[in-house]
């Protein structure tokens, strides 16, 4: 079972609801968290967690070698992103421009651009109690997050079982990382609040979400706030508002302070076995 | 003319608001840039008519032309995102999948493939309803922000803003800490962060700030929700301090944040007494700085 | 000495370009030859990404040995620039390109 937790803008509470729904699933099941948001990632910050394993990921990218170059220029041609130039005296490379597609050394006439691994972030491998949790991170200065989250979720799907409960927390937008951090779920919860921005923000993921054919669900962060106008467009739109979170400053102080709530909050706790029991309800992914 | 742009590393933390008080307050001597693209909420408060809309182009996409195509699979063979698949026997693009790198049509040995530019969105010079001439953007679905979109939207900012002498640029910034920020960034006179006292906050700023001192662009700070979390804003603080960054205020929790939002209003507008006030300071501080 | 500027315009009096990588145009001036050599340099706006590498690509067919710009090159473009043994001066992005070689010639801009 897999479920992609996301959201259209950042600070609606994507990664309160992850980590407070992990943790409360992990009392009864086998689940792993897998935070996503591999530029921000900032779920670890509210798990007590033990390290049980740190991976360095790599990803391909050319290298300079002078033996044989030419500085013909070739390799400057074919690349459409401006990550190797010629100069006078050599070629260089910028690994930040790369996007990895090998144009560059397969073409080269004389073999001077071998691709060779360049680390792009670390994976590390946690344990919250009962709960499982994985976490990738981006090095600062690296600006492609895709292959960093599809290796994340290679890495998840090698070590678990079909029946464990995967939660992804997800990167925020509507663009590339989003949708490779949700493309192989069973089905998307969209996180949002009840405000004219979180409205704005969470009708554009659900146009992403429909183009990428997925189950979705909504949970409302915040409730009480604001107005309306989420609540009546997803029933108008036939999508189901899971839970609602209250809105509450005192959730706003534990979240400062990067504590969990459902241990403190009985009101989230109930929010939670909603959201527990609808997924286990509707059997989503079909196998329990 | 001066360039100020309000950036914030961390999502939720009051940019969008805190810019659409600066551009009511600056009324007719403005010009607003809304690059937050991804996220463009800033067109909910400001109510723009819009004048002008273009289509806006930006990256490529393989495309086969199938009379020509022979079959020969070479295109799929050296695609590293598999986003030419043969089906039916016919091998198409996914655009989805298609990263643009132009690999499939520099080996293609009938020249069937051509990159082309995709159209992403669009973009708009609007009046708003607070009399600032208004440059922003809407992207389509699984589009990216990218610095060529930013660095646009800006250019057009400037220039209107030359051609009709306004004195300000605001910018809402772009998220994250790629491509369009770096663009978001570049030319500005002034930029002010907007954090809030979390771990989170205070971690994305730290990240953020990286980025703007190697612009050497003077900075200022507002902490939102400041009385959140005592400890944290002080970190904060301290921080600030080291970096010699101008702390230029200390906002409250308030939800007449939200209140007004609701309403479609600045929180200049609706909220009548210490919001406003210090808002109101802080827009004067921040002008006297660059002026 | 060739001192290289991104500009708005190709005369003394244009205004400095205050970016790097998306600059309108690069000019040149050769102080040997008391002449001036221009690129348009706006085609390279049109790069989603890459916009720095790009430029600096461009800049180094002229072969200066000082640039001078307003916030200072990206940390690609700022890189390469070095590697080619290009001296970078910032901080002239609201000047005249007249101003911008005069605050040179007198060390009021800053090295990046």
């Amino acid at each position: 079972m897999k479920i992609a937790i996301a959201s259209g803008k950042g600070g609606t509470g994507k990664t309160t609801l992850s980590t407070n729904l992990g943790s409360f699933l992990a009392e009864n099941n086998d689940v792993v968290l897998v935070d996503l948001d591999v530029e921000e990632p900032n779920s670890g910050l509210f798990l007590k967690s033990t390290l049980i394993k740190k991976y360095d990921k790599f990803r391909m990218v050319p290298e300079w070698d002078l033996t044989n170059c030419t500085l013909c220029g070739n390799c400057q041609k074919v690349c459409n992103f401006h990550a190797v130039i010629t100069l006078k005296t050599k070629v260089m490379v910028f690994p930040q421009l790369c996007h990895g597609c090998y144009a560059c050394s397969e073409l080269c006439p004389n073999n001077s651009l071998p691709m060779k691994q360049e680390k792009m972030g670390e994976l590390k491998h946690f344990k919250v109690g009962k709960l499982n949790f994985v976490e990738s991170r981006l090095d600062v200065g690296q600006e492609q997050a895709v292959p960093l989250i599809s290796q994340t979720l290679e890495f998840v799907d090698e070590k678990y079982t079909k029946e464990t409960i995967k939660l992804y927390d997800s990167p925020p937008g509507t663009s590339c990382p989003v949708i490779e951090a949700t493309k192989d779920a069973d089905f998307v919860i969209l996180v949002t609040e009840p405000t004219p921005f979180g409205f704005h923000d969470l009708k554009l993921a659900i146009d992403t979400m429909r183009v990428l054919k997925k189950e979705i669900g909504v949970v409302v962060n915040r409730y009480g706030i604001g107005n309306n106008d989420v609540i009546d467009y997803c029933e108008k739109e036939n999508i189901p508002v899971i839970a609602t979170i209250p809105n509450d400053r005192k959730i706003a102080e534990l979240y400062s302070r990067g504590e969990l709530l459902y241990d403190k909050i009985t009101e989230v706790k109930k929010e939670l076995e909603k959201i527990s029991k609808f997924i286990f309800d509707r059997n989503i992914g079909g196998n329990k | 003319m001066k360039e100020i742009v309000v950036i914030s590393g961390k999502g939720g933390t009051g940019k969008t608001s805190i810019t659409a008080s600066f551009a009511y307050l600056g009324g007719k001597d403005v010009v607003v840039a809304d690059c937050d693209v991804d996220a463009a909420d800033m067109h909910l408060l400001m109510e723009p008519k819009k004048s002008t809309a273009e289509d806006f182009y930006s990256g490529v996409l393989a495309e086969i032309d199938q009379n020509l195509c022979v079959k020969c699979g070479k295109c799929s063979e050296v695609c590293r995102w598999n986003a030419i698949p043969c089906k039916n026997d016919e091998y198409t693009v996914n655009p989805l999948d298609c990263e643009g790198c132009g690999y499939c049509a520099r080996v293609c040995p009938m020249e069937a493939i051509s990159m082309n530019e995709q159209n992403v969105g669009e973009w708009f010079i609007s009046e708003t309803r607070v009399n600032n001439t208004m440059i922003h953007a809407r992207l389509g679905i699984g589009s990216e922000n990218s610095g060529k979109l930013v660095a646009h939207v800006k250019n057009k900012a400037k220039m209107l803003a030359l051609e009709t002498k306004k004195d300000f640029i605001i910018v809402d910034g772009s998220p994250g800490i790629g491509c369009p920020v770096v663009s978001s960034l570049s030319g500005a006179h002034f930029v002010v962060l907007v954090t809030e006292p979390t771990v989170a906050g205070l971690h994305d700023l730290r990240r953020v700030y990286q980025l703007v001192n190697k612009f050497q662009i003077p900075a200022g700070c507002i902490i939102n929700k400041a009385d959140l979390n005592n400890e944290v804003s002080d970190e904060i603080k301290e921080f600030l301090d080291e970096e010699k960054i101008v702390h230029l205020a200390d906002l409250p929790y308030d939800e007449n944040f939200t209140k007004a939002m609701t309403l479609g209003k600045t929180i200049v507008e609706y909220d009548k007494s210490k919001l406003r006030e210090t808002l109101t300071d802080t827009w004067n501080e921040i002008k006297r700085i660059v002026m | 000495m060739k001192i290289a500027f991104t500009t708005q315009g190709t005369e003394w009096d244009s205004k400095m370009d205050p970016r790097f990588g998306r600059a309108a145009w690069i000019l040149v001036y050769d102080e040997d030859t008391d002449k001036f050599s221009s690129i348009d340099n706006s085609d390279v706006a049109g790069e989603a990404h890459g916009a720095g590498p790009r430029t600096a690509q461009r800049l180094f067919e002229f072969q200066p040995d000082v640039l001078i710009t307003g916030n200072g090159p990206g940390g690609n473009a700022g890189t390469a620039l070095k590697e080619a043994g290009i001296v970078s001066y910032i901080g002239a992005g609201d000047m005249t390109v007249k101003e911008a070689f005069s605050a040179f010639k007198n060390n009021s801009l800053k090295k990046a």
